[in-house]
């Protein structure tokens, strides 16, 4: 199985860790891992502004680079989503498929593909779970509030085989943050107290840790956090799933 | 310039306290619609079989609308057809300047507010009075509704005393909503007994009978069509369902996905005038036919304007309904608004972080979300995005379609937030002004990759 490593543009510039932690803990599960070098972005920054005529570049740019694998694989629910549902090449649409069938979140692949049942990993630590919108309604990575239908979720599955690991519960267990791409600067008062009222139900429940399947949601979050002096930290899944092992 | 929605929710929130008021009241009626739903273990299939039946009906409308138009003629009813909102407005005038009649209840009718008639009609020396109480309060403050099914809801008890204090009588200070209530419904009694004219809204018509539902919490639309001379009905051609026996599958949906009751308080069916009763129905277009034939849009028709969209959008809850700046508000609004004018709603669309809780409690299953991003498409290839946007738009293709040029332009951003932050900390940066912008790294993950692992 080759798996390719697509770790989004503000990943790959802001939250390098979290793109390490990604790699090493599928390498950690026997996974043979390759990072292609010319990778940028999926173009969800401009088709979520209106603009996904202008993203062809990086559609061409993706299949390019992620064509031949078994499987793509991203710790980005959101990227992934816009993957799965805009990528389209008028000239090269049957590639364009494929790639849209083999994308991954990394918290699925692990439970869906690699059906991890256990993690070497310790983190004795308060968590909170961030549902990051985009993996959770989009690309169904738990059930949903809104629903009548079964409880389940894959993040908590994994987080559930962490050592000493103490998730909290939250007064909303599945509100946006209210990031939504540009709509962070567009519509910059609600998205603050989108934001605000995120961490706010975090920090109420003794969170030590904010963690979720997006790091966009965390780094608005983390804006919040620091803007308010806070102590608590926003860490990315897998670095908790790769953590101390 | 008008003010657009990021600019009038700016404004909202200048009161924090109060968006957290705002945001919890709705929030708590979120909570006992999820209750109410979750009462009924086939909620799923419910939500399936009414999209179903509403996709059958618009696939075929034209036909399901004559057949309505004839039974209901057969009932006794006059059945009036309006393309737009300024026709409906002409005919509802005209039957009520025929009858002679200056003053007439309307219970809540979400298609009036859209077709503006209540101005209409006062410039024509026709006085309305609201008698759903929501509605009365707003009409009262000289406001429009701010929620489809709660109208008054971005208002505090204390600032319904006051109003009532004003305008009804009420002692002042005083704000227990029982004796506001017992207020409003004494004025209201006077109303009703008076009116000749009684206008109201229609929830869903059935081809088949010719008859048609309304679902009040309070009875004001049976108390005004049973003692006015005249009752005129006014629906959009969208609220059609073929067969009595589908109205089960609605009703069921309807209360509890809008307030979390298992049914309205009253579901009265009117199917034929009364001895010495006249009953007009106006079907009215006004965009409808356009939304039908926008393919990618079509499904927004199937709305029973419950509100549950609204009560769960935490935009919405944080925004208030009148940054809609529209008659119906939230994300059902923000993808039926463009249809009306592109120009005036552009901003509607980008109203929305797409979550998607919309398009999960919606009963009829509409892809809002979905919708709202498709909205986005059309707009902006319209034109409605402005040359500034559009240009960055190029420049952001440029960077990111050229790994090269990506690259170096990481490296540079990166440089620049560690070594001159000032240049993105600052009040110019949206950003910034409530969030510190995130660490810089010295290493890209690509860098850091390059360096680690064979290539």
């Amino acid at each position: 199985m080759r798996v390719g490593l697509f770790i989004p543009c503000y990943v790959d510039q802001f939250y390098p860790n979290a793109g390490i932690a990604t790699l090493q803990l599928l390498e950690k599960l026997g996974v043979e891992v390759v990072y292609p070098a010319n990778q940028t972005c999926c173009g969800q920054p401009m088709a979520n502004s209106g603009y996904e005529h202008l993203t062809e570049g990086c559609n061409r740019l993706f299949v390019d680079q992620f064509g031949d694998f078994d499987y793509i694989v991203s710790p980005s629910g959101s990227c992934v989503l816009h993957v799965k549902d805009h990528l389209h090449l008028h000239d090269r649409e049957a590639e364009a498929t494929v790639v849209r069938s083999k994308v991954w979140e990394i918290t699925a692949f692990l439970t869906d593909v690699l059906k991890v049942e256990k993690l070497p990993g310790r983190f004795p630590h308060k968590v909170g779970l961030h549902q990051s919108c985009h993996g959770q309604r989009g690309l169904k990575l738990a059930s949903m509030s809104e629903l009548v239908a079964p409880k389940f979720s894959k993040p908590l599955q994994l987080l559930n085989m962490v050592e000493g690991l103490e998730l909290i519960p939250l007064k909303r267990e599945d509100e946006c943050c209210g990031f939504g791409g540009t709509f962070c600067v567009t519509e910059e008062a609600v998205s603050v107290k989108m934001g605000k009222d995120r961490v706010e139900d975090h920090l109420e429940h003794g969170a030590e840790y904010i963690t979720g399947t997006d790091m966009s949601c965390l780094m608005h979050m983390e804006g919040i956090l620091r803007r308010k002096n806070s102590n608590v930290k926003v860490m990315h899944i897998a670095e908790i799933l790769n953590a101390g092992s | 310039m008008k003010k657009d929605h990021a600019q009038l929710s700016a404004d909202f929130n200048a009161n924090e306290p109060r968006v957290n008021w705002h945001d919890e009241t709705l929030w708590w009626i979120r909570q006992k619609r999820d209750k109410a739903a979750n009462t009924l273990p086939e909620w799923e299939e419910l939500r399936e079989a009414a999209s179903a039946v509403k996709y059958h009906t618009l696939s075929n409308l034209s036909e399901y609308l004559q057949q309505f138009e004839a039974n209901a003629h057969r009932n006794g009813i006059t059945v009036h057809w309006a393309a737009d909102a300024a026709e409906h407005n002409h005919i509802v005038c005209t039957i009520l300047k025929e009858q002679g009649i200056k003053r007439i209840v309307k219970s809540k009718s979400m298609l009036t507010e859209e077709c503006h008639l209540n101005p209409y009609l006062a410039e024509n020396g026709i006085e309305v009075i609201d008698t759903d109480l929501g509605e009365r309060i707003v009409q009262l403050a000289d406001e429009p509704p701010s929620h489809i099914v709660l109208p008054c809801i971005h208002k505090k008890k204390e600032e319904i005393g006051e109003l009532f204090h004003e305008h009804l009588g009420t002692a002042k200070g005083e704000a227990d909503p029982q004796v506001l209530t017992a207020a409003a419904r004494l004025h209201l009694r006077e109303t009703f007994l008076t009116r000749r004219g009684a206008l109201t809204g229609v929830n869903f018509a059935i081809a088949e009978t010719g008859e048609f539902v309304v679902c009040t919490n309070e009875g004001n639309a049976d108390m005004g069509a049973h003692l006015a001379d005249v009752h005129i009905a006014c629906m959009g051609i969208e609220k059609l369902i073929p067969l009595r026996q589908h109205l089960g599958i609605y009703l069921r949906l309807l209360t509890r996905s809008a307030t979390g009751q298992p049914q309205t308080t009253y579901s009265s069916h009117f199917r034929s005038p009364r001895p010495g009763q006249q009953m007009h129905i106006v079907l009215v277009d006004n965009g409808r036919s356009t939304q039908l034939g926008r393919e990618e849009f079509r499904n927004s028709l199937k709305c029973i304007r419950c509100g549950a969209c609204m009560n769960t959008c935490p935009v919405y809850r944080r925004s208030g309904g009148h940054s809609y700046h529209t008659a119906i508000a939230g994300p059902i609004g923000a993808i039926l608004a463009p249809n009306l004018d592109m120009k005036q709603y552009a901003d509607l669309p980008f109203a929305s972080t797409l979550c998607g809780s919309c398009s999960n409690v919606c009963p009829v299953k509409i892809d809002i979300h979905d919708q709202l991003y498709k909205w986005r498409q059309v707009l902006m290839k319209d034109g409605q995005g402005g040359a500034m946007k559009t240009a960055s738009m190029k420049v952001m293709n440029f960077t990111l379609s050229s790994p090269g040029v990506y690259r170096t332009a990481g490296k540079a951003g990166r440089w620049f937030l560690r070594n001159v932050p000032f240049v993105v900390n600052n009040p110019l940066n949206p950003w910034y002004k409530q969030r510190d912008m995130p660490e810089a790294p010295q290493q890209s993950f690509g860098e850091w990759y390059k360096q680690n692992r064979k290539q």
